[in-house]
C-alpha cells in the first residue's frame, strides 16, 4: 500500500525513511515523463506560490527549483537576500513571518548556517525544503544523485559509492552518506587528510568507510562522487595549492580505472577542470553529471509535488 | 479506490462472460463507427481503463488484421481536486509513445460517472497535441443524472442507474481475484 509523504517539511535525508527516498524517487520518474514533453506543464500546483529564498548565491540549484515550480503551473518568486540586507538587521524569524504574511504554500531556503531551515519551518506556515544549510544538508542533492545512480545501476543496495574531496565543509556529502547507507549501499569517503573528519565513521550507523587514501576510496567502486574543492578553502591553508591537490586526489583516467569497469562518475557541480576532475573524465561516456541535472529539475517536481500535499507513487 | 473501502456488493451486474461479449461489442462498435481501424489510437485511463483498453486493442487487433495505437494516461496531475481529496490516488506514468496529431483517439474507462476524469483526461491529452477526434468508450455508464460536466460517452458496455450511496466496481484480473462488476454499497458513516 502506498506510504503518504506526510511531512509537510524536507529538512534533511536524516529525517526520512529509506522507503519515503524510494517514494520520491518513484514519484520523479513520472515528473521525468514530464520534463520530455512538447509542452512541459502540468497543471497540478496551480495557483500555488513557491518562493526561493536564497541567501547563498546559487543559479544551478536555485534555476532548478524555479524551473520545477513553473513546470507544475506554480507561481515561483527568486529572492536572493545579500548579506548587506541582513546588516540591517531583520532576524531570520521577522523575514519568514513577513514572507508568510505573503501567503507562500512552499519556502525553498538556502543559507550558510546550518538549522536555518528547521527554524523557518517552526515559524512558517508554508513547507519548508531545504537547498542547502551551512555544511550540514543538501537532500535534493543527494536525491538527485540517488535518482542518477539508479537509472544506470537500477538499485542503490549493496554498490560501493566513493565520495571524494572536501568532506568536512560538504553538505552534498552529509546527505549522501545519510541516503546511500539507509538504501543499503556501502560508502567509503577519501581526500586531503585536513578536510576529511576522521571521526566521522562514529557519525553514521553503519555502511561508512573513511579511507586513508583516493584509490583506496575507489578501487572497486560502482559510483565514484567528486566533490567541488572550494577555492576559498585554499587560503585557509587546507591543503597547499590546487595543482598539489589535483595531482593527489584529482579523478584522472587513471583514477578511475581502479574503480569498476562500469563505474559511473558524479560531481554536484560547478566543476573545476582540472582540479578535483580531469577533463577527460569529465567529458567521458562515463560522467553523468549532465544526466544529475536533468534529474535535478524532476526530483525537485516531485518534492514540491508532495510537500504541497500531493502523493507519492509506489514504483 | 474502492479497495480501501469496506463495501458490501448488493447485486452483480455482470459476470466474466458478459463482460468479454460487451468488450468484443464495444471494439466492433468502434471499427465501425470508424470505418476502420485507420488511424484509430485507443488510451486506457489509469488505472482500471487500461486493461480494458488492452483488450479492446486486441479484439479490433482480431477484427482488422492489425492492432491500432495504444496508449496509457494518468490523468492524477491534472485532477481538480488535489487539493481537497483526502487519500489521493497515486500518480503513475503517461505513456503515449505515438504523436496524437490527427489521430482519432478512443478513451477507455472501466466506469462513467461525474465526467471529471474524462475533463482531466481532455486537457492533458490537449497539452500533447491536437487529436482529429476523441471518442469515450466504458464499459459501465451510471446514467446523466449524476454527471456534473457535459459529457457523454460514445460506446456503453451498459448503463445501470445507481444512487449516489452505491460505488459500481468492475474487477478485473489484473487487480483483483475476480473478473465482474458489481454494486456496492458504501458504509454508512
Amino acid at each position: 500500500m502506498e506510504k503518504p509523504f506526510r511531512r509537510r517539511d524536507l529538512l534533511g535525508i536524516r529525517d526520512i525513511t529509506a522507503a519515503e527516498i524510494n517514494g520520491i524517487l518513484d514519484t520523479a520518474e513520472n515528473f521525468r515523463e514530464v520534463n520530455a514533453r512538447e509542452i512541459k506543464k502540468v497543471p497540478t500546483l496551480r495557483g500555488k506560490t513557491v518562493i526561493n529564498l536564497f541567501f547563498e548565491s546559487s543559479t544551478r540549484t536555485r534555476t532548478s527549483f524555479e524551473l520545477a515550480a513553473k513546470r507544475l503551473s506554480a507561481d515561483a518568486v527568486n529572492i536572493s537576500v545579500s548579506s548587506s540586507s541582513l546588516s540591517k538587521g531583520e532576524t531570520l524569524v521577522d523575514t519568514a513571518l513577513n514572507l508568510d504574511a505573503m501567503d507562500p504554500d512552499c519556502i525553498v531556503v538556502r543559507h550558510g548556517s546550518a538549522g536555518v531551515p528547521h527554524q523557518l519551518a517552526k515559524v512558517s506556515r508554508a513547507a519548508i525544503i531545504n537547498a542547502g544549510d551551512g555544511a550540514n544538508e543538501h537532500p535534493t542533492q543527494a536525491l538527485l544523485d540517488a535518482m542518477t545512480i539508479r537509472e544506470h545501476k537500477k538499485t542503490i543496495k549493496g554498490l560501493k559509492v566513493a565520495i571524494v574531496g572536501d568532506i568536512l565543509h560538504s553538505r552534498v556529502a552529509r546527505s549522501n552518506i545519510h541516503l546511500l547507507t539507509k538504501l543499503g549501499a556501502t560508502v567509503t569517503v577519501a581526500g586531503p587528510g585536513t578536510l576529511v573528519p576522521k571521526d566521522f565513521a562514529h557519525l553514521v550507523a553503519n555502511g561508512l568507510e573513511v579511507c586513508s587514501g583516493v584509490e583506496e576510496a575507489i578501487d572497486g567502486a560502482d559510483v565514484v562522487m567528486i566533490l567541488r574543492i572550494q577555492r576559498e578553502r585554499q587560503d585557509s591553508a587546507y591543503f597547499p595549492t590546487l595543482r598539489e591537490y589535483a595531482i593527489h586526489f584529482g579523478l584522472t583516467n587513471e583514477r578511475l580505472d581502479l574503480a569498476k569497469r562500469d563505474a559511473i562518475v558524479l560531481h554536484p557541480g560547478p566543476m573545476n577542470r582540472g582540479i578535483e576532475i580531469a577533463s577527460e573524465v569529465a567529458d567521458s561516456s562515463r560522467s553523468l553529471i549532465l544526466d544529475q541535472v536533468k534529474y535535478g529539475v524532476a526530483v525537485r517536481m516531485a518534492v514540491l509535488y508532495l510537500a504541497t500535499g500531493g502523493n507519492m507513487a509506489s514504483g | 479506490m474502492a479497495d480501501e473501502l469496506n463495501l458490501v456488493e448488493k447485486s452483480r451486474i455482470m459476470d466474466s462472460a458478459r463482460m468479454k461479449r460487451a468488450l468484443s461489442r464495444l471494439a466492433s462498435e468502434i471499427v465501425e463507427e470508424n470505418q476502420g481501424a485507420e488511424n484509430l489510437y485507443i488510451v486506457g485511463i489509469r488505472r482500471r481503463g487500461v486493461p480494458l483498453a488492452e483488450r479492446i486493442v486486441d479484439k479490433i487487433g482480431e477484427l482488422e488484421g492489425k492492432p491500432p495505437l495504444f496508449g496509457i494516461i494518468d490523468i492524477t496531475l491534472y485532477r481538480d481536486d488535489l487539493s481537497t481529496v483526502g487519500a489521493n490516488p497515486i500518480v503513475n506514468r503517461t505513456e503515449l509513445d505515438a504523436d496524437i496529431e490527427d489521430k482519432i483517439i478512443v478513451l477507455v474507462d472501466d466506469v462513467l460517472y461525474t465526467g471529471r476524469t474524462i475533463r482531466a483526461a481532455l486537457d492533458q491529452l490537449m497539452d500533447f497535441g491536437r487529436p482529429k477526434k476523441v471518442q469515450l468508450a466504458v464499459l459501465i455508464d451510471r446514467g446523466r443524472e449524476h454527471r456534473e460536466l457535459p459529457i457523454q460517452a460514445d460506446f456503453v458496455g451498459k448503463t445501470v442507474p445507481t444512487k449516489q450511496s452505491e460505488i459500481i466496481k468492475v474487477m478485473l484480473k489484473e487487480y483483483d481475484d475476480l473478473e465482474a462488476v458489481g454494486i456496492f454499497e458504501k458504509p454508512s458513516d
